[in-house]
């Protein structure tokens, strides 16, 4: 096993016993294949958001199989959820009417992103499924194809280029400029940063509580005990500025995501 | 002057190897970092000024902090894309 697969606790390298500093890097985020089935290799992540996916199944399985007009505990917390994602987001961004149609969808994806998210702090996973490209890239694609062929359904082909292209005959000669920059904005700009910011976020925060423990374990030797509980003292703040930060994160995935649906639906202006 | 060139190239490959991505990106927080700051400002300024809003006022903070925020996050990844 090579010194970049080791985990942190693995290693037995201190401070002032001549031996480097191992910081977390590209290497952190990439695992070996747990098992293999019919030439698919099944790894970490990828377990971790079958798994969320089977849970978030469940729960709402759980809570809604048999609705009550009196909800027991387990239905009050869903239905919590539903309702903040609902009116929170939903109707925000689209209105009653045309909104209620997206609510099953956007519940979905917002409490499948913070589910992902939350596995950084959860013991033994540990690890936010988001934080590899693969899975944000993925859940941005079909919200882009989404609003995507809602354009062209709602306003036919020419009238959703319009929409796409910001079109306004009152612009004048800066039209064809305006253009270019929409068509940009909408078809490459906004896919990716609605991919690249919940995946850098994570990202970024793996990275930090990533640093603050394995410093802290490395630190670990004659005067750089202080230091250690310093930096365990951060670990713990970070976990706890995590769990703030995933859940805004998936709001705001799904803020976004409503208000690219209301762009597609809304008419040219 | 060539002992100035030295000393320069020897900077450069000793001391200053691997950190020139984290000046980079020190760099480019600023701007994110301005921003920011005005959006949360003026948020906070919205709802001290009508509080009943407070609802709309919320989304849409949060909607111009991701805003700002994306460019700094591209930062953090470009440091690792161009590593």
């Amino acid at each position: 096993m090579s010194a970049e697969t080791m985990l942190a606790f693995e290693t037995d390298c201190h401070i002032f016993s001549g031996c480097g500093f191992e910081a977390p890097g590209l290497h952190s985020f990439v695992f070996e294949p747990l098992f293999t089935v019919g030439g698919f290799e099944f790894n970490k992540p990828m377990l971790l958001a079958f798994l969320s996916t089977i849970v978030v199944v469940w729960f709402f399985w759980a809570a809604f199989g048999k609705a009550k007009v009196v909800p027991g505990k387990l239905q009050m917390i869903a239905e919590a959820g539903y309702d903040f994602v609902r009116r929170g987001l939903v109707y925000d961004a689209l209105g009653k009417k045309e909104g209620d149609k997206y609510v099953p969808f956007m519940v979905s994806l917002f409490f499948f992103v913070w589910l992902m998210n939350i596995w950084s702090i959860i013991p033994v996973a540990q690890f936010p499924v988001t934080s590899v490209i693969a899975f944000p890239l993925g859940l941005a694609l079909v919200v882009y194809v989404l609003w995507l062929s809602l354009t062209f359904r709602k306003h036919g082909f020419v009238g959703g280029l319009k929409n796409i292209t910001g079109y306004d005959k009152s612009l004048g000669w800066i039209l064809p400029l305006i253009m270019v920059l929409e068509l940009a904005q909408h078809l490459i700009i906004r896919p990716f940063t609605h991919a690249v910011r919940l995946f850098a976020n994570m990202f970024a925060g793996h990275m930090l509580i990533l640093m603050f423990t394995i410093a802290s374990w490395y630190l670990l030797n004659g005067v750089g005990i202080i230091y250690a509980g310093a930096s365990f003292v951060m670990t713990l703040v970070m976990t706890a500025f995590e769990l703030f930060i995933q859940a805004v994160q998936a709001y705001v995935f799904v803020l976004l995501a409503c208000n690219y649906v209301q762009g597609a639906l809304a008419e040219n202006h | 002057m060539s002992a100035a060139l030295e000393m320069v190239n020897l900077a450069a490959k000793d001391t200053f190897s691997g950190s020139a991505s984290a000046i980079g990106y020190g760099l480019a927080a600023i701007g994110p970092g301005v921003g920011v700051g005005i959006i949360f400002g003026n948020g906070t300024q919205a709802l001290a000024r009508q509080p009943e809003a407070a609802g709309l006022i919320r989304t849409n903070q949060i909607m111009g902090f991701a805003f700002c925020e994306a460019l700094a996050l591209i930062g953090i990844v470009m440091g690792f894309v161009y590593q």
